[in-house]
């Protein structure tokens, strides 16, 4: 569904992602995880074209995402983004946070795309919040909203930037369950994140970045346990001892 | 204060303050269209239109306003077009204005979060969908308070007609304060006619930044 194939990308002369190889089957829930500045949100950004990439092959969908002559709009409909900030749309209420691209990009009556959002909302448990603005929720429930705003979407890849940075400790659990849910029924999802216990227990593999580079890779009971690389025993070693 | 200045002018007072109120109408509807468009032009990518906009905004905001009215006023003439005092100061108005008004909606446009257009972008939004239904909305709340300002500046700059016989509230009061010599009287009503319009402008402002931020 994802490949990247000796994918290269430097700002100025930062070079931030380096020989970038990496594919992700459909159904797969692939986590990735790093020491921060090591290019993990960026080459998580690279799958929509948020980021450019400066040379290899990057297809998803079967097109190749960075060609310029593809129709950049039509690839992001099948592709939703959960943001660290959430990003929820201040001036619009839940639902309309929730509708507005159904309307606009699949053309969906307002009835319509009310009652998917419904469905969504209910999923992620905050269905009594559809006529809330953004501020008057907690952290936690504007993460389900945004979650709930990529679903309605119906994409065939749903993409995690580091979704639980920014919220409460208190409130992570109930996101981390929203995503744990949606694994299993299926979808394809890439996730960036410092949750190693989610990692462990609801991905199929777990990615290793450090400095632009993909260092390890390999399924959860090995990557926690059987660690090869030493960056990334140093790194583990780190989050154990606090 | 005495009102026999005002009464027995009624006339030309009345004139002038809808002179005034007709000039800044259509100053505040031509600098704030010329306004945006000239905000666009320097948040696009594209060169030849950032380097005109960003030419526009330096010329017109960096020399006197009189001058701009003077161009239109005593400068097209040469280039055989003639305007009259109200037509070269209103639009020399217009122009002055827009080029402030292009800076503060552009501020406005950079200050919504960069997180606003990608979570519209990534969902398929187009540029165009983007702007219309996200950035912009958001932009207008934060720019109500300088444009309320610029429009405020606007009425009261547009007493730079009375120069050029822009037949305005200022200009009409030159006339009564030269022929009755009260002039104390006549400016000071003068000066109310103009509060009449600056006054609602400000209070109309912040009614509306209130209304807006309900609920940021």
């Amino acid at each position: 569904m994802i490949q990247f194939h000796q994918v290269e990308k430097h700002y100025g002369h930062f070079h931030v992602l380096k020989n970038i190889n990496l594919s992700v089957e459909e159904g797969e829930v692939v986590v990735v995880v790093g020491p921060s500045g090591s290019g993990k949100s960026t080459m998580l950004r690279c799958i929509n074209r948020l980021e450019t990439i400066t040379s290899g092959l990057l297809t998803v969908n079967g097109v190749q995402i960075h060609d310029r002559k593809i129709d950049i709009n039509r690839v992001r409909r099948d592709i939703g983004m959960v943001f660290q900030h959430f990003n929820l749309y201040p001036h619009k209420k839940v639902i309309d946070n929730i509708t507005l691209a159904p309307i606009k990009v699949l053309g969906l009556s307002k009835a319509e795309a009310a009652d998917t959002a419904m469905y969504y909302l209910e999923k992620v448990g905050i269905a009594d919040k559809a006529n809330a603005y953004p501020s008057q929720l907690s952290g936690g429930q504007q993460q389900r909203v945004a979650i709930a705003r990529g679903l309605a979407m119906k994409p065939k890849i749903m993409l995690f930037d580091e979704p639980t940075s920014a919220l409460d400790p208190e409130m992570v659990g109930e996101v981390l369950d929203v995503m744990k849910a949606l694994a299993r029924e299926g979808m394809t999802m890439v996730v960036v994140t410092h949750e190693m216990g989610f990692a462990r227990e609801v991905a199929d593999r777990v990615v290793f970045m450090d400095q632009g580079q993909i260092l390890e890779e390999s399924e959860p009971g090995a990557f926690f346990d059987r660690p090869q690389e030493e960056r990334l025993k140093t790194f583990l070693g780190r989050l154990l001892s606090h | 204060m005495d009102f026999t200045v005002l009464t027995e002018n009624m006339e030309p007072f009345l004139r002038g303050f809808l002179n005034t109120i007709w000039a800044s109408l259509l100053g505040l509807a031509g600098s704030f269209v010329l306004g945006v468009i000239i905000a666009v032009f320097r948040i696009t990518r594209l060169r030849p239109l950032v380097w005109f906009g960003t030419g526009y905004v330096e010329f017109f905001r960096n020399i006197p306003l009189l001058l701009v009215v003077f161009l239109f006023y005593l400068g097209l003439p040469s280039l055989g077009v003639t305007l009259s005092g109200f037509a070269a100061g209103t639009l020399g108005l217009a122009v002055y204005t827009s080029a402030f008004i292009a800076e503060a909606i552009r501020a406005g446009i950079l200050a919504v979060p960069a997180g606003q257009t990608e979570a519209a972008r990534s969902s398929g939004l187009g540029y165009v969908q983007t702007m219309v239904h996200v950035v912009l909305p958001q932009a207008i709340k934060l720019v109500i308070p300088p444009l309320s300002n610029q429009f405020i500046n606007l009425v009261k700059n547009s007493s730079v007609l009375s120069i050029v016989a822009g037949f305005d509230l200022m200009y009409y009061g030159d006339v009564v304060a030269t022929e009755t010599f009260d002039t104390i009287n006549t400016y000071l009503f003068v000066a109310m006619f103009y509060l009449i319009i600056t006054l609602p402008l400000s209070y109309g402002s912040r009614v509306l930044e209130r209304k807006l931020a309900r609920h940021d």
